[in-house]
């Protein structure tokens, strides 16, 4: 078998290695709309935790699986003014759709009637994102593009460097946060 | 004595500790090497969520008007790996909540019912509007917490960076300020 697998037979894994995403989700309690709530209310850090060990463990491996030649970079063009507004209009939908999509997606076959409306609603949004597309893709996207810009390039900080980095950032400040909560 | 209770005290803050979001934060981590080097496609929601939008939009615009946007046109609507992985997400979380016994309908979240009342029409348009700005928002920027939030923060993407940061806070503010101490008990 050659890597990567690609044409039919890559759909059977779409579904196991999306089993095995929505399996975590839901270990994780973050299909429990009141876990991501709570990390909003700075209540709960569930779901940063589980983001920054997700982002350490996975970016240190496929950092080594790149260097490697095992694994391609899919980097996201930095359209500076397009990624600022979609975060937030992302961060006001998430707050008060209490999911963000993967974790609505998940709640929803826990049987969570309002995450699976909020499904229907990102349809629509997806739906009036299509609509509107040639005009973003005209007055928006081209605002501030930066290509597809990586930040050990940017800023000539190693790669391990960042996640080292973010270790003890997200260490230091959590245990400083739960200590001041359990006292 | 003073320093036997400072030690209880240590042990009792030790086993405290909740694992659970460190290693299904690992386990999500090490699937990432596994769908960057078999599926050469990062974990990501949104952008298959709005092919399969595509599809939901055909009854009401028709076919023809679909193929022919130019936003369906270079994300085509089809049976793909990642609307196969959707499926893969819903059938896993479905499996763990059964397994835990923890599915349960809900149509009015316990916080949401204190601070907004118990109407689900009310929180049926709040989840609607919510997920279509939050959907919205994450076409503008190419990816969601999942796309953008660990796959492309964990390449270091610059992109990625800039969103995670600004949805996180604007989340923080708008859900405190939604959700906060003194307007919800806790």
């Amino acid at each position: 078998m050659t890597l990567p697998v690609t044409g039919m037979a890559l759909l059977p894994l779409g579904v196991l290695f999306g089993f095995v995403f929505g399996w975590l989700l839901q270990r994780a309690r973050l299909t429990d709309t009141e876990v991501i709530i709570g990390q909003l209310r700075l209540a709960d850090y569930t779901l940063l935790k589980m983001m920054v060990t997700a982002i350490v463990v996975g970016g240190v491996g496929v950092f080594f699986l790149h260097s490697g030649g095992l694994a391609a970079y899919h980097i996201k063009p930095a359209n500076v003014l397009a990624v600022a507004v979609g975060g937030v209009l992302f961060g006001v939908g998430m707050a008060i759709y209490g999911y963000c999509p993967g974790t609505g997606l998940a709640a929803t076959a826990t049987g969570s009637l309002h995450a699976l409306v909020g499904v229907i609603g990102m349809l629509a949004g997806a739906i009036a994102f299509a609509f509107s597309f040639d005009w973003i893709k005209t007055a928006i996207l081209p605002v501030a593009a930066l290509g597809t810009v990586r930040l050990p390039e940017l800023t000539g900080i190693p790669d391990l460097a960042w996640f080292a980095g973010l270790v003890v950032v997200a260490a230091l400040s959590l245990h400083a946060l739960e200590r001041r909560r359990r006292d | 004595m003073a320093s036997i209770d400072a030690a209880q005290a240590r042990t009792i803050r030790r086993t405290r500790i909740d694992w659970t979001p460190y290693w299904t934060g690992a386990g999500i981590g090490i699937l990432s090497w596994v769908v960057f080097a078999v599926a050469d496609d990062p974990l990501g929601i949104t952008t298959a969520l709005s092919a399969i939008a595509g599809f939901a939009a055909m009854p009401f615009i028709g076919a023809e008007a679909v193929w022919r946007n130019s936003y369906w046109a270079q994300d085509v609507p089809s049976l793909s790996y990642g609307s196969l992985f959707l499926v893969g997400v819903m059938l896993g979380a479905l499996a763990a909540s059964l397994s835990a016994r923890q599915f349960r309908i809900e149509a009015v979240p316990a916080t949401w019912r204190r601070r907004f009342g118990g109407s689900v029409t009310r929180r049926f348009i709040a989840a609607f509007l919510g997920g279509a700005v939050e959907m919205y928002g994450a076409r503008l920027a190419g990816g969601c917490a999942s796309g953008h939030g660990i796959s492309g923060t964990l390449q270091l993407a610059l992109s990625s960076w800039v969103f995670t940061i600004l949805f996180f806070a604007t989340a923080i503010l708008v859900g405190s300020y939604l959700f906060g101490e003194g307007r919800v008990r806790p």
